[in-house]
């Protein structure tokens, strides 16, 4: 007699639980998408309809703004995305490139000063861009890297250096010894053992540490803000910081001027969530 | 870790193949690590020495810096009263995200928890304004944040509620408490991850005996989630700490600073200096106690996580 009760109580303090849970979650993601839903309604009303109705849903939704951007040479959407693109592909395939060899030599070698250096490395993330900018900013002055997007790339491949050779240097070593005896015992060099078993076998931490530079790269504002004056090489963020200083009295322009450089990274987002995530969490606890 | 150079030596394949490999090896350690090490020296390394010599300098960065100053600069920042104001609001936002934002992210983590249908959908819907850029973040709230009740959301919600419309970024009281909201909306959703991450690795066998042993759910959280979830914690606080120390571009697009510096961090007064007044080596002497201050925060982070086991081997 006493068991059923037990379990129906059981059953409504669950599902209490549940409810309060649910609310509270929901409650939060309404907030999170307050700002995101006002600028999508901004961007799709014209601009006599947001001074008349600035918070009701863009029923029809008005297409004229975010086609002028499209359209417009003069406000060089099109430039601004190739920019972007170009340094985060470059940037992203050197952090690649160099951050795999180095953790590979840091994981897998054994040589004279191995961990001196890797102290080295591990240093640099005491100094982040936003404290450095301002020495980096004289070296790229020294070297003429001023008003280039080498710059820029260069920059940014440097202080994303650290974080990733750690977040792979854990990786690589994870991969067990013997499948490297092996190698050897059938005439691989190290190289060989690199390039043909080592790095196919860690895709995933290579395809997280990717997602995640480009993120980085993508979104990042301060370098190209420094280094680039001359607005033909004006990547995205650089170009919506200017865009909403020159047009900003017109809000439903620049409003779909963001929503437009918002839409690449939250389609990226949606189809590399899992790989952000990992390198994220990954650089975290082993950093 | 393992003696591989000794395989050759046991099987005899083909004598004498142990010297070329080593030197090989040695070849490929080295051009592995050089691109590295050479873009590493130069942009991250280099840059401290040099603006360490020029923060002795008063100079505008034009033709070599010759007026030696000592550390006069050093002495100077401490004496004005924007920087001052800077370092309060650094230590404000810290204390801000310490003890609301993370405590926010751990509560949500745990709301979440292991295996709540729909958590994913709610991960990521966290998570969305981490990935977004922090230009994106700062006009987003620079609309919703508008005083005038026509065109700035939050202003709308207040009065329809029967409040009074904010200044909000106009008000020097109101400006920093702003500027928190935004930085708590784009980086909860990172914390609330980590801490993800972590409840993940507590087995839930774990918790699963407290409930057998009849701890009750609040008890289970304080007693035996939170100290297993000590690591991240850390963590999680010192990128919290980190981050806050370094606030730039939500700051200076949101408030560039004011008004009246009421908003000013170290890193929009370096800037201020740095890229606004050209008054280099005034702004290298600021980017150097920056660079203290998280030297400081980071010696204090490795302190507090190094575990007994390895007191020996720093």
């Amino acid at each position: 007699m006493n068991r059923p009760t037990y379990h129906l109580s059981w059953r409504a303090g669950r599902f209490f639980q549940r409810f309060l849970q649910y609310s509270v979650l929901i409650v939060v993601a309404v907030i999170v998408f307050v700002p995101i839903v006002m600028l999508a309604f901004g961007a799709l009303k014209t601009r006599g309809e947001l001074m008349a109705h600035p918070y009701t849903p863009p029923v029809p939704p008005r297409w004229e703004n975010i086609i002028a951007i499209l359209r417009t040479p003069r406000y060089s959407f099109w430039p601004m995305l190739r920019n972007s693109l170009m340094v985060m592909v470059t940037t992203t395939a050197g952090v690649l490139v160099l951050c795999s060899m180095a953790a590979f030599v840091f994981a897998r070698m054994e040589f004279r000063f191995k961990g001196l250096a890797f102290q080295l490395f591990t240093l640099g993330l005491m100094f982040p861009i936003n404290i450095a900018i301002l020495p980096v900013y004289f070296v790229l002055r020294q070297l003429v890297l001023i008003d280039n997007l080498w710059g820029v790339i260069i920059v940014q491949t440097a202080f994303q250096l650290s974080g990733n050779i750690i977040i792979l240097r854990g990786f690589f070593a994870a991969i067990p010894a013997e499948l490297q005896d092996a190698a050897y015992i059938d005439g691989c060099n190290a190289f060989d053992f690199f390039w043909r078993i080592l790095l196919p076998l860690t895709k995933p931490a290579l395809a997280a540490v990717a997602a995640l530079t480009m993120i980085i790269s993508w979104n990042d504002l301060l370098v190209p803000l420094v280094v680039i004056n001359n607005d033909k090489l004006w990547p995205l963020p650089l170009g919506v910081m200017q865009f909403q200083g020159q047009y900003g009295q017109d809000l439903s322009l620049v409003s779909a001027f963001v929503a437009l450089s918002a839409i690449p990274t939250i389609i990226f987002y949606i189809f590399a969530e899992r790989q952000i995530i990992s390198g994220l969490t990954a650089g975290a606890v082993k950093g | 870790m393992q003696s591989l150079p000794a395989i050759p030596n046991i099987f005899k394949l083909k004598p004498g193949t142990g010297a070329p490999r080593k030197s090989q090896d040695n070849l490929m350690i080295f051009l592995f690590l050089l691109p590295a090490i050479v873009l590493f020296l130069l942009f991250v390394v280099y840059p401290i020495l040099q603006s360490i010599y020029y923060s002795l300098f008063n100079w505008n960065g034009f033709g070599p810096a010759v007026d030696f100053v000592g550390l006069d600069n050093f002495r100077n920042i401490l004496k004005d009263r924007v920087f001052l104001i800077a370092l309060r609001n650094g230590f404000l936002i810290i204390a801000l995200s310490l003890s609301v934002q993370l405590p926010l992210s751990l509560i949500l983590a745990v709301l979440v928890g292991r295996d709540l249908p729909g958590r994913v959908f709610f991960r990521t819907v966290f998570f969305l304004p981490y990935v977004l850029s922090e230009v994106i973040a700062a006009l987003m709230w620079l609309f919703i944040l508008n005083p005038d009740p026509d065109r700035g959301f939050i202003n709308a919600i207040i009065i329809f509620l029967g409040g009074r419309a904010q200044p909000w970024l106009g008000s020097t009281t109101l400006v920093l408490p702003a500027i928190f909201a935004a930085l708590t909306w784009k980086y909860f959703g990172y914390h609330m991850l980590l801490f993800m991450a972590g409840l993940q690795n507590i087995p839930a066998e774990i918790e699963e005996a407290g409930r057998v042993d009849g701890v009750n759910t609040l008890q289970n959280f304080f007693y035996i989630t939170l100290p297993l979830l000590s690591s991240t914690i850390r963590t999680s606080a010192y990128i919290s700490v980190l981050g806050s120390l370094q606030q730039f571009i939500l700051v200076w697009i949101m408030s560039k600073g004011g008004p009246v510096n009421a908003s000013e961090m170290m890193a929009t007064y370096m800037y201020r200096f740095g890229f606004v007044r050209f008054q280099l080596g005034y702004g290298s002497a600021v980017a150097i106690y920056m660079f203290l201050l998280c030297l400081t925060f980071s010696v204090i982070y490795m302190h507090l996580t190094r575990k007994p086991d390895h007191l020996s081997g720093l």
